[in-house]
């Protein structure tokens, strides 16, 4: 034992003496985090937009004004022709146009169909029909406002309510899933490079020479990482809630023993892609971009994977993030317990006890 | 028997259909420096690394430190220190740290390890380097230290594989000081080289050509049955009957 916590010490020496497993240990997460929580976003704010106003009647404007209040758009212009519109699109900066059709207002007031034109930008089809979709909902929200006893007989009006994420807030979404990512990638990388890069000084010979276990190598290896990705994961959660204004509903103590099972699972993963490669590069490019792009693929939080081939969703079972993802939505978001999330649980706690036995396996098969 | 502290024979490695060490029997006095001599590729490593209890042999019997090496490895790693070309020591822990890990490994108390400490780094002169970064210390320095680190633990045999590649001959002169040193406190000193000077500094060598023990004997002894000035003649007289490419 007591020779266990000299190599744990001789390990946290290691990392706070290397400027680079610092920056990765706490840099990284910082700045992943941000960057994925404020750039990787579906909503669209402040998207320019053009009015053009031939009725020039109390309704358009009250309509106009409305637009120019709402937190998506920012008028851009109006009156303009229809022409300029077009070229307007073609520079690009405009997204959407809207135009009212002389005698809006008299249409509308007079029970008649009353018509607007609006021209999306479609050549990003997505943002084209949530753009569209926040102009109907505006139109919708006037109606309401101008008429709100008359109902038109046997009209349905669907009233959507979006649980969880009322404001259908994109970071929701992406919060989560960063996590899950920035905690795979810390884990792996660190605990990978730090087992080559003994192999690389010569130093692992003498371990391996010594009266040490090799088991005892590989968990002593685990230990400091374990202990400063918990730090990691504290400070990630707290900048998740502080500036990404995530909620976290359900039990903190839940989501501290699923992520800390994660993370193991995480540096069981590091510990077998150092057992196999040679050099910290390899190491390093294995777990890095190797681990990356996989797990942005494949972790659902980009991208659904509901709607993917059944070859590519099998493939992303065998990410231990993409399970992680699903917990830690349902337990920060939903406010979830173990009930629910015990099968996904138990998933990763497999994949840790897997990857570990592979882990302790390879390091010792490797030295005969 | 007790007095030996190497005992080889017919050991044998095999990869494949490649025989690395064939068939080579020696034993070695406690006490001993025992120079391992042999081409790159003559089956020194392979052969150390059995003694050391990282590898099984094939076949043949084998004791060091009076434990088997196929049934007692973990024992044979209480009773060695061990060393190897490539430098072994941390460079981003100070001269202290080191001491202190590598002590601590083999179990050292934490009186012994201070005891110890203390006197290996007045021993080496290093009394003002002992708070710096072991990377940042010259290469005599850091093998003469890594020397002294593995025999921190009073092993009953130290092995060491090339320990002065890329050192100054004057270095190099100290460096063996330590080993007679060691080897005067009963530690058996079982040392591979490529500098022949150093060969003659052993007791008695053996000389590796493709896997086997072609000559064994004390310099004095091998210069006489080879006719030869130095052992440097010796050392081309056998190699040139190796079959096996250096790799």
């Amino acid at each position: 034992m007591k020779q266990f916590m000299v190599f744990v010490r001789k390990e946290f020496y290691h990392v706070f003496r290397d400027r680079r497993t610092l920056l990765i240990l706490f840099g990284l997460p910082v700045m992943q985090i941000l960057l994925f929580g404020y750039a990787l976003t579906t909503e669209i704010k402040n998207a320019q937009i053009i009015v053009v106003d031939h009725a020039g009647d109390a309704a358009s404007q009250q309509l106009t004004t409305m637009i120019a209040a709402s937190k998506y758009f920012d008028i851009s212009a109006s009156d303009k022709s229809d022409e300029d519109i077009y070229k307007a699109f073609k520079k690009g900066k405009v997204k959407c146009a809207v135009v009212f059709p002389a005698g809006f207002g008299n249409d509308l007031l007079n029970g008649q169909v009353a018509h607007i034109q609006i021209i999306a930008d479609a050549s990003d089809p997505n943002t084209a029909k949530t753009l569209t979709n926040y102009l109907t909902a505006i139109m919708g929200e006037y109606q309401q406002q101008i008429n709100p006893t008359a109902n038109i007989p046997m009209r349905i009006e669907p009233v959507t309510r979006m649980l969880y994420n009322p404001e259908l807030n994109g970071s929701m979404n992406f919060v989560p899933g960063v996590m899950a990512l920035v905690l795979m990638i810390i884990c792996t990388t660190l605990t990978s490079v730090s087992i080559v890069r003994e192999k690389e000084m010569g130093t692992m010979e003498i371990l391996l020479v010594s009266p040490f276990k090799p088991t005892y190598v590989v968990l002593a290896k685990a230990v400091p990482y374990l202990a400063l990705s918990l730090i990691d994961l504290i400070i990630i959660l707290l900048l998740a809630v502080v500036a990404l204004d995530m909620p976290i509903r359900g039990s903190i103590v839940l989501l501290f023993l699923e992520s800390t099972l994660f993370i193991i699972c995480c540096l069981s993963l590091g510990l077998l892609i150092s057992s196999v490669t040679r050099s910290q590069q390899t190491a390093m490019m294995v777990s890095m971009m190797g681990m990356m792009l996989p797990t942005i693929l494949f972790t659902g939080f980009i991208f659904p994977l509901e709607n993917m081939p059944l070859p590519l969703q099998f493939i992303s079972n065998l990410l231990p993030s993409r399970w992680f993802y699903v917990i830690v939505k349902a337990v920060m978001l939903k406010g979830l317990g173990i009930g629910v999330i015990w099968k996904e649980t138990l998933v990763l706690a497999g994949m840790t006890v897997l990857l570990l036995t592979i882990s302790i396996k390879s390091f010792k098969t490797r030295l005969s | 028997m007790s007095e030996r502290a190497i005992v080889c024979k017919d050991l044998t490695k095999r990869f494949g259909d490649f025989t690395a060490v064939n068939h080579i029997s020696f034993d070695v006095d406690q006490g001993e420096i025992f120079g391992f001599l042999g081409a790159n590729g003559a089956g020194k490593t392979t052969a150390m690394r059995m003694l050391c209890g990282l590898s099984y042999p094939t076949s043949g019997e084998a004791s060091v430190a009076g434990y088997n090496v196929f049934k007692q490895q973990e024992d044979i790693k209480r009773n060695i220190g061990y060393m190897s070309q490539k430098f072994s020591l941390y460079e981003s822990l100070t001269v202290k740290e080191n001491i202190r890990f590598y002590g601590g490994v083999y179990g050292l108390s934490d009186k012994q390890l201070k005891e110890k400490g203390d006197e290996l780094i007045t021993k080496l002169g290093m009394e003002k380097e002992a708070k710096m970064m072991v990377g940042s210390l010259p290469l005599g320095w850091k093998q003469k230290l890594a020397f002294s680190v593995a025999i921190i633990h009073q092993p009953r045999i130290v092995f060491l594989d090339e320990p002065t590649g890329g050192v100054d001959p004057i270095t190099r002169r100290q460096f063996w000081d330590l080993i007679y040193d060691a080897a005067g406190s009963g530690i058996t000193v079982f040392v591979t080289t490529h500098y022949m000077d150093e060969a003659e500094y052993c007791n008695r060598i053996s000389v590796m050509v493709d896997g086997r023990i072609d000559a064994l004997d004390t310099p004095a002894n091998l210069k006489q049955q080879f006719e030869a000035a130095s052992m440097n003649e010796v050392f081309y007289a056998l190699a040139r009957t190796a079959k096996r490419s250096a790799d």
